[in-house]
C-alpha cells in the first residue's frame, strides 16, 4: 500500500505548478477567456513542449503511457488554477477515442499532430434529449456507397469552434437508446452542411451547438467497426469522468483554502469572522468534503489502473463522480456564503472556481445520475 | 500509488480469516446476527481465545505481550474481525488505560496491571465525564486529596460504560484547585470494590442500563495508584485521544451491516408488491451510503499509509470519527425505514438472554429502533463530533 506520488508524478505536478505560477494569474486567465478562441495558443504550444499532451497515450502510439492516477495528478493542478485550455475535449476524450478505436493508418495522421499541439479536436456526443445517457443517440449516419451522410444535432460540444476535426457519435442502426448501432466518425470542421454555433459556458470554456444537415463524409472516416463504438465511448468517458473529478478536487481545495484565509482577515463585529463557531464548523465540514472527495477519486483512479472487472471499474467511477458532485455543491455554495457579497462578484477568483466546479458537477452526469448508475451496476 | 497488500500481508489476511472462521464461536456469531448482546462471560471467553492465540492485544508492543504488528497488519486484523462480526476487545483496559500505563506508569505498575488486562482477568471502566463536565472535560470537579500514603477521593463520574462489570476504574481527578483547570488534574487508578463507591445504573433510550453514574464518598486510594506525576493527568489523557483514532471508522462493520440491510430489503415488500431493495427512493439511499463508505474506506487507507511510513496520526483523523459515526447512524436510519411499523414495539427484553416469550418480528425488526436510539451516542462520545470539528478548525485550518 502506497499513496505517495512517484518521482515522475511529483515532477509532473511541479511542472504544472510552475507553468501556472508564471502564466496563469487571474488577469491573464480573464484575457484568455475574452479572446475569440477562448484558450491560449501559446499555452497550448507550451503544453506540447512540456510533453503534457502525451500523458494519457500509450507508448506504442508515441505517448507517455500515463496511468489514470498520473492523469489525476495533472488534472488536480489544472483544477487549482481553473485552467480553460481544452485538454479534456482534445486530449482525453477525442484522443482517447482515437487511441481506442482508430486503425493504425488513421492513428498515425492524428495522434502525432495532436501530441505536437498542432491539432484541436472536439467530441460531439450529447444531444438535446440524451441528458447523460451515452446510448441515447438520435443523430443518424447513413451509408451511401463509399460515403456516409450525417443528419442531426449535438449540444454543448466543448472546443467545437476551435476544432480542426470533430468526433461525432451517430447512429447507423437500431432505436434511439439501443446499445448496438452507434458509430463514431471523424468530421472535418469545414465540411459542408456542418453548422457550428459557438458560445461560452458558465465556466468560461468554449462550447457550441453543432448541427448536421446532410453532412457527407467518406466511409473511411469511421473509427472502428460499424455500430460498435458505444463500449469504447463509455470506457473513454469513464476515464474522462475521473479526470474531471480530480480537477474538481483541486478546485474545491482552493475554494476551501481561500475561504479559510478570507475568514481570518475579514472583520465584523470587531472580530475576524473565522473566530465565529457558526462559520468554523461549516469550514470544518468543507474540509471533510474535500478529503472524502480526494479519497474517492484516488480510489476510482486506482481501480481504473488495476485489474478489476469492467463493471467494478464503472461502479468505482460512478461512486467517485456521485460523491464529488455532492462535495461540489457543499463546498462551492459554502465558499460563496462565507465570502458574502464579494463572493458574488466576477472580481474574485472564488466565484469563477464555483462556476467551474458547478459545470464539472454536470459534465458526464451529475450526482443523482451516477448514484442511480452505481445502484444499477 | 496503489492500495494493494504485499504477498506477506495477503498471507496474514488469510491466516486471520482462517483463524476467525474456525475459532470465533458459532453461538456468538449467531447471537450477534440476532442482535443479542454478548454477556460479560462470553466477551471474556472470546478475549481469552484471542489471548491463547497471542492476538489479544493487536496494538501493544511485543515487550508487554502484544503482537507487535505493523499498522497494516492491525488494519487487516480489525477488518477481518469487523467483517465476521467478532467483537473488538473492550476498549477501556486494552486501548485506553494500558497505553497510558505503558507510557507513564512505573515498572511496578506495568507488572501489576498489564498482564491482567492482556489476559482479560481484570475489567476496566472509564472515569472521565462528570455530571457537569462533558465536552469541557477539564472543568471536572472530583477531588483527590493526599493524606499520607493515600488519596481521599470525593465526587461523581458519569456515562461510565459497563461499570457494573468492572474491577477497576481509571479516573481523572482534581488534585490542585489553585491553578489553570488543565494543570490541576491527575490520573488515578481506583479499585471498584473500594469502600465508598456506589453505582447508579442509567437506563438509555433502548431500555438497557449500559452506563452508570459512579459516586465517590471518601474513597481511600493508595498513592501508588497514581500514574506519572501529580497534576500531569490532562497531558496523559490528551495524548491518548490522538493515539486511538485509528480503526475508528467502522468501515468493515458498516459493510457487514449494509449486506444484512440489503438481504432484508430484498425480502421486504414495499407495500405495492415490489421489494424495498428495488424501491427507487430506498435504493438511492442505500447507494449513497455505500458510496460514502467507499470514500471513508479510502480516507482511512490514506491515513493508514501515512502512519505506516512513520507519520504521527494527525488531527485529520478526526474526520474518520465524524464521518464513521455519522455514517453508522445513517445505516441505523435505513434499518428503521426498512422495518417501518415493525420497529415500533418496545420489547428490549426479547433481545436479552433468557427471554421465554414469542419474539415480535419479522426477524430483528424490533431491534432497529432500539439500535437507532442507542447509537445516537456515537456522535456524542469520544469527543463529540462538534469537538472533533473544533479540533479540525484549530489544528488543520488554523482558525
Amino acid at each position: 500500500m502506497d499513496f505517495s506520488y512517484t518521482q515522475e508524478q511529483q515532477m509532473l505536478k511541479e511542472s504544472v505548478q510552475k507553468f501556472v505560477q508564471k502564466n496563469y494569474a487571474f488577469d491573464a486567465r480573464k484575457k484568455i477567456i475574452a479572446s475569440e478562441e477562448g484558450y491560449s495558443k501559446e499555452n497550448w504550444e507550451l503544453f506540447a513542449e512540456l510533453g503534457w499532451l502525451t500523458v494519457p497515450f500509450k507508448e506504442e502510439d508515441g505517448g507517455f503511457g500515463g496511468s489514470a492516477v498520473d492523469l489525476t495528478v495533472m488534472m488536480d493542478e489544472f483544477g487549482k488554477s481553473n485552467l480553460v485550455e481544452p485538454f479534456t475535449p482534445t486530449v482525453i476524450l477525442s484522443g482517447g477515442l482515437i487511441s481506442t478505436l482508430a486503425g493504425n493508418d488513421q492513428k498515425s495522421g492524428l495522434l502525432g499532430p495532436l501530441m505536437e499541439g498542432k491539432l484541436q479536436l472536439a467530441c460531439a456526443y450529447a444531444e438535446a434529449d440524451s441528458r447523460f445517457n451515452l446510448s441515447s443517440v438520435s443523430t443518424t449516419a447513413t451509408v451511401e456507397g463509399d460515403q456516409v451522410n450525417i443528419e442531426g444535432g449535438k449540444i454543448n460540444v466543448l472546443n467545437a469552434s476551435n476544432a480542426d476535426k470533430l468526433l461525432v457519435v451517430a447512429r447507423e442502426s437500431g432505436g434511439r437508446t439501443d446499445r448496438e448501432g452507434i458509430s463514431i466518425f471523424l468530421v472535418d470542421s469545414d465540411s459542408e452542411g456542418l453548422l457550428i454555433q459557438p458560445y461560452t459556458n458558465v465556466d468560461g470554456k468554449k462550447a457550441a451547438q453543432v448541427g448536421f444537415a446532410s453532412v457527407s463524409i467518406p466511409l473511411t472516416a469511421r473509427l472502428g467497426k460499424a455500430g460498435q463504438a458505444l463500449s469504447a465511448l463509455e470506457t473513454v468517458v469513464d476515464r474522462a469522468t475521473v479526470a474531471v473529478s480530480a480537477e474538481a478536487v483541486g478546485a474545491l481545495e482552493v475554494l476551501l483554502q481561500k475561504t479559510v484565509e478570507y475568514s481570518k482577515t475579514r472583520k465584523q463585529f470587531g472580530s475576524p469572522i473565522g473566530t465565529f463557531q457558526a462559520l468554523q464548523h461549516r469550514m470544518a465540514d468543507m474540509f471533510i468534503e474535500c478529503q472524502l472527495a480526494r479519497s474517492i477519486v484516488i480510489m476510482a483512479a486506482m481501480k481504473l489502473d488495476g485489474s478489476d472487472s469492467d463493471v467494478e471499474k464503472s461502479k468505482a467511477v460512478s461512486a467517485a463522480k456521485s460523491r464529488v458532485g455532492k462535495a461540489i455543491e457543499k463546498v462551492g455554495q459554502e465558499a460563496i456564503q462565507i465570502h458574502g457579497g464579494i463572493g458574488m462578484t466576477e472580481e474574485l477568483d472564488v466565484g469563477h472556481l464555483f462556476k467551474r466546479v458547478t459545470a464539472i458537477d454536470i459534465q458526464f452526469g451529475n450526482s443523482d445520475y451516477h448514484t442511480a448508475k452505481f445502484a444499477s451496476l | 500509488m496503489n492500495a494493494d497488500f504485499t504477498s506477506e500481508e495477503l498471507a496474514f489476511q488469510k491466516e486471520v480469516r482462517t483463524f476467525l472462521e474456525s475459532e470465533f464461536p458459532l453461538e456468538f456469531r449467531t447471537k450477534i446476527d440476532a442482535n443479542r448482546r454478548l454477556s460479560k462471560e462470553e466477551i471474556i471467553c472470546w478475549q481469552k481465545i484471542l489471548y491463547k492465540k497471542g492476538w489479544a492485544a493487536p496494538t501493544w508492543p511485543v515487550e508487554f505481550g502484544g503482537t507487535g504488528w505493523s499498522q497494516i497488519q492491525r488494519h487487516i486484523f480489525a477488518t477481518e474481525m469487523g467483517l465476521i462480526g467478532a467483537p473488538e476487545p473492550v476498549p477501556f483496559g486494552m486501548k485506553m488505560v494500558a497505553p497510558i500505563i505503558m507510557e507513564y506508569g512505573t515498572n511496578e505498575q506495568q507488572k501489576r496491571f498489564l498482564p491482567d488486562i492482556l489476559e482479560s482477568n481484570a475489567w476496566w471502566c472509564q472515569g472521565y465525564s462528570e455530571p457537569n463536565s462533558g465536552s469541557d472535560l477539564a472543568s471536572l470537579k472530583t477531588t483527590a486529596v493526599r493524606e499520607g500514603d493515600e488519596y481521599i477521593v470525593n465526587g461523581a463520574k458519569t456515562w461510565n460504560t459497563y461499570g457494573q462489570y468492572a474491577d477497576w476504574i481509571f479516573c481523572l481527578v482534581r488534585t490542585d484547585n489553585t491553578v489553570k483547570k488543565q494543570e490541576g488534574i491527575s490520573f488515578l487508578l481506583i479499585e471498584m470494590s473500594s469502600p465508598g463507591i456506589t453505582l447508579r445504573p442509567i437506563v438509555l433510550l433502548d431500555g438497557h442500563p449500559e452506563v452508570n453514574e459512579v459516586f465517590f464518598d471518601d474513597v481511600r486510594v493508595p498513592a501508588n495508584n497514581l500514574i506519572g506525576e501529580e497534576n500531569k493527568g490532562w497531558t496523559y489523557a490528551k495524548l491518548l485521544l490522538t493515539h486511538e483514532r485509528s480503526n475508528i471508522s467502522g468501515v468493515p462493520r458498516g459493510k457487514r451491516r449494509l449486506g444484512a440491510l440489503k438481504r432484508i430489503a430484498a425480502d421486504t415488500d414495499d407495500g405495492f408488491g415490489g421489494s424495498m431493495l428495488e424501491n427507487s427512493s430506498f435504493k438511492k439511499k442505500v447507494a449513497e451510503v455505500e458510496i460514502e463508505l467507499r470514500a471513508l474506506e479510502y480516507s482511512e487507507l490514506r491515513t493508514l499509509a501515512a502512519l505506516s511510513v512513520g507519520k504521527a496520526p494527525g488531527p485529520e483523523s478526526s474526520i474518520l470519527k465524524i464521518v464513521g459515526t455519522e455514517l453508522s447512524q445513517e445505516i441505523d436510519e435505513l434499518f428503521v425505514e426498512l422495518a417501518a411499523y415493525s420497529c415500533l414495539p418496545f420489547v428490549p427484553e426479547q433481545f436479552e438472554d433468557g427471554f421465554q416469550g414469542v419474539p415480535l418480528g419479522p426477524g430483528n425488526s424490533a431491534y432497529a429502533a432500539l439500535n437507532y436510539f442507542n447509537n445516537r451516542k456515537a456522535s456524542i462520545y469520544g469527543g463529540s463530533n462538534e469537538i472533533q470539528r473544533n479540533i479540525i478548525c484549530k489544528h488543520v485550518l488554523g482558525l
